[in-house]
């Protein structure tokens, strides 16, 4: 566990030197004094969307699946989950959890503590609740309207409910719902700058420190940039995976 | 029970004066079923059978004991009105609708069905073991009005994917008798588009070559030619009159009187859940008994002119 976070910290401080040595030639020197911090803060911001992203995903597909198919009550506790984290702030998520629960302290929550204790797993573990809540919801209208036909058809030449849901609904829901997949991804993105609340330094956060250091407001022209370039990449892979794997159909 | 009395039976309505030598064969073979009642679940007599079928959605009693038998490399035809239940019939032999009482045996297997509900209980039939009914609608391949292509794969996926999922059978081999059956139908160029790049005849083709692919010991057509554009329904047909001439056992529920005319062994025509009519299809077409065949029938020859 210690190797994984030692490679990480690593991988952070190198990109972010190179970085910045390569784009010192054209950027303004404000954002060359704060460049290596706001990096960092970008990869750390990547490192969030993409584990929490993934993590989500994994919670999202089962919460889907029982609300299109499973049976009432199961349909109905899903459907509460994704109510409870749809419906309050994440801000308020973060900090209930953060420094409500985690104020308990080390004692109380034993094990939990792991989690609970480090600004940066809370941020993830908040962000990946709260993503996989609306992805579940762009799944369900996936499944909901894979047309009947495809499913008898898969019945019909003798596949088994989960051969039909992993061969035809499934591949065709993503499909329906990936346009508003990658719609979440990228307000799951902006909205990820609320870790800096509770210390988190992402790219939000080292905003935040540097301002408060020169109280400069070209640094948030510098942020939103940044994030621009961001959502830019995510858009750019979003759509490279519709048109290598999705393809025309 | 007053209903079940009425009820005309496919091999119970078979005329003494059958000459035809399918429907004498399955006269005989059907005689040693006439003794048990209708609902044992002794050894079926025909390659595929169903017997006294109940079948209801809701508060709409759709099959009230209906009975069909087909004798292997048999084609029959199913016929009458919407809403007569002839797709419903369909759809319960490969239990894609479950009935509430009754039958279904394919090959000689009887389906896994649980113990018969009581008379009047309005639940769908237990199914014992749902693997067995994987299997079973693995050997009877069905062919949907609307083609049922699935619209992610390419025509090519389309005939393989079952055939390597639900078989296990080796994809080089799948591949090369899914060319195979491409060409047969026609369509030989168009392996690597998707459906919906095809028009409705070439789709309903390659839904007849995705039934093939999995060599089914039956074949159930779901009025395939009624979503069709007029000048398109030939090529189907034709298709259909090759597999029936090759001897595959087809039960086809349609509206093409010629086919059925032509290309059956037996017809059945279907009345407000019941079998009303059952025999040749000279029987059928030119001395139908009921008033209900007959009126039908009158109807669709005065639609034609």
């Amino acid at each position: 566990m210690s190797n994984l976070a030692d490679f990480w910290d690593n991988v952070r401080e190198q990109a972010s030197v190179s970085v910045c040595e390569a784009v010192t030639f054209a950027t303004p020197e404000l954002f060359d004094r704060g460049c290596e911090r706001l990096i960092e803060g970008a990869i750390v911001t990547i490192g969030l969307l993409v584990v929490s992203c993934l993590a989500g995903f994994c919670i999202a597909v089962p919460l889907s699946l029982a609300r299109a198919f499973g049976a009432p009550w199961l349909s109905r506790t899903a459907w509460a989950y994704t109510y409870l984290f749809r419906g309050t702030p994440l801000l308020i998520q973060l900090w209930l959890i953060y420094f409500g629960v985690g104020s308990l302290g080390k004692d109380l929550l034993g094990p939990v503590w792991w989690l609970l204790g480090d600004a940066e797993r809370v941020g993830l573990l908040v962000l990946t609740l709260n993503t996989s809540a609306y992805v579940a919801e762009i799944l369900r209208g996936g499944f909901v309207n894979v047309p009947a036909d495809q499913r008898e058809a898969a019945m019909a030449s003798g596949m088994s409910p989960f051969l039909t849901l992993r061969r035809v609904l499934f591949p065709q829901a993503l499909r329906i719902a990936w346009p508003a997949y990658g719609n979440e991804i990228i307000l799951l993105l902006k909205g990820s700058a609320l870790v800096s609340t509770i210390t988190v330094l992402d790219l939000m956060g080292q905003l935040r420190t540097l301002f408060s250091r020169s109280y400069a407001l070209d640094l948030f022209l510098y942020g939103a940039v940044l994030y621009l370039i961001l959502v830019l990449i995510v858009t750019g892979l979003l759509r490279g995976i519709e048109r290598l794997w999705i393809r025309a159909s | 029970m007053a209903i079940r009395a009425t009820t005309v039976s496919a091999s119970d309505s078979v005329p003494d004066s059958a000459s035809d030598s399918a429907i004498e064969s399955a006269r005989t073979s059907s005689a040693s079923a006439q003794t048990p009642p209708a609902t044992d679940a002794t050894a079926a007599t025909g390659w595929v059978e169903v017997r006294d079928l109940w079948k209801r959605y809701d508060d709409h009693q759709v099959l009230k004991g209906v009975s069909v038998s087909a004798n292997e490399h048999e084609v029959i035809s199913l016929i009458g009105s919407s809403g007569s239940g002839k797709s419903t019939l369909l759809r319960c032999i490969n239990l894609l609708e479950i009935p509430e009482r009754g039958e279904v045996f394919v090959a000689g297997e009887r389906l896994p069905f649980g113990e018969p509900r009581e008379a009047g209980d309005k639940r769908p039939r237990k199914i014992n073991n749902w693997k067995n009914v994987y299997r079973l609608r693995a050997n009877l391949a069905m062919v949907f009005q609307s083609f049922n292509l699935w619209s992610h794969r390419t025509i090519l996926e389309n005939i393989t994917e079952a055939p390597i999922h639900v078989l296990g059978r080796p994809r080089r081999e799948v591949e090369e008798e899914a060319h195979a059956l491409l060409k047969r139908v026609g369509i030989a160029d168009k392996a690597g588009v998707y459906p919906s790049a095809l028009s409705g005849g070439q789709q309903q083709r390659a839904a007849i070559a995705r039934a093939l692919a999995m060599h089914p010991k039956a074949m159930l057509f779901d009025e395939p030619t009624s979503a069709l554009d007029p000048e398109l329904v030939g090529e189907v047909l034709s298709v259909m009159r090759e597999l029936a001439d090759e001897g595959r056992t087809m039960l086809v529920v349609t509206h093409e009187m010629d086919f059925a005319r032509e290309v059956s062994d037996k017809v059945i025509f279907l009345h407000q859940g019941q079998i009303a009519e059952a025999g040749t299809p000279a029987q059928v077409f030119d001395s139908p008994q009921s008033e209900a065949a007959q009126k039908f029938l009158s109807n669709t020859r005065i639609a034609r002119k």
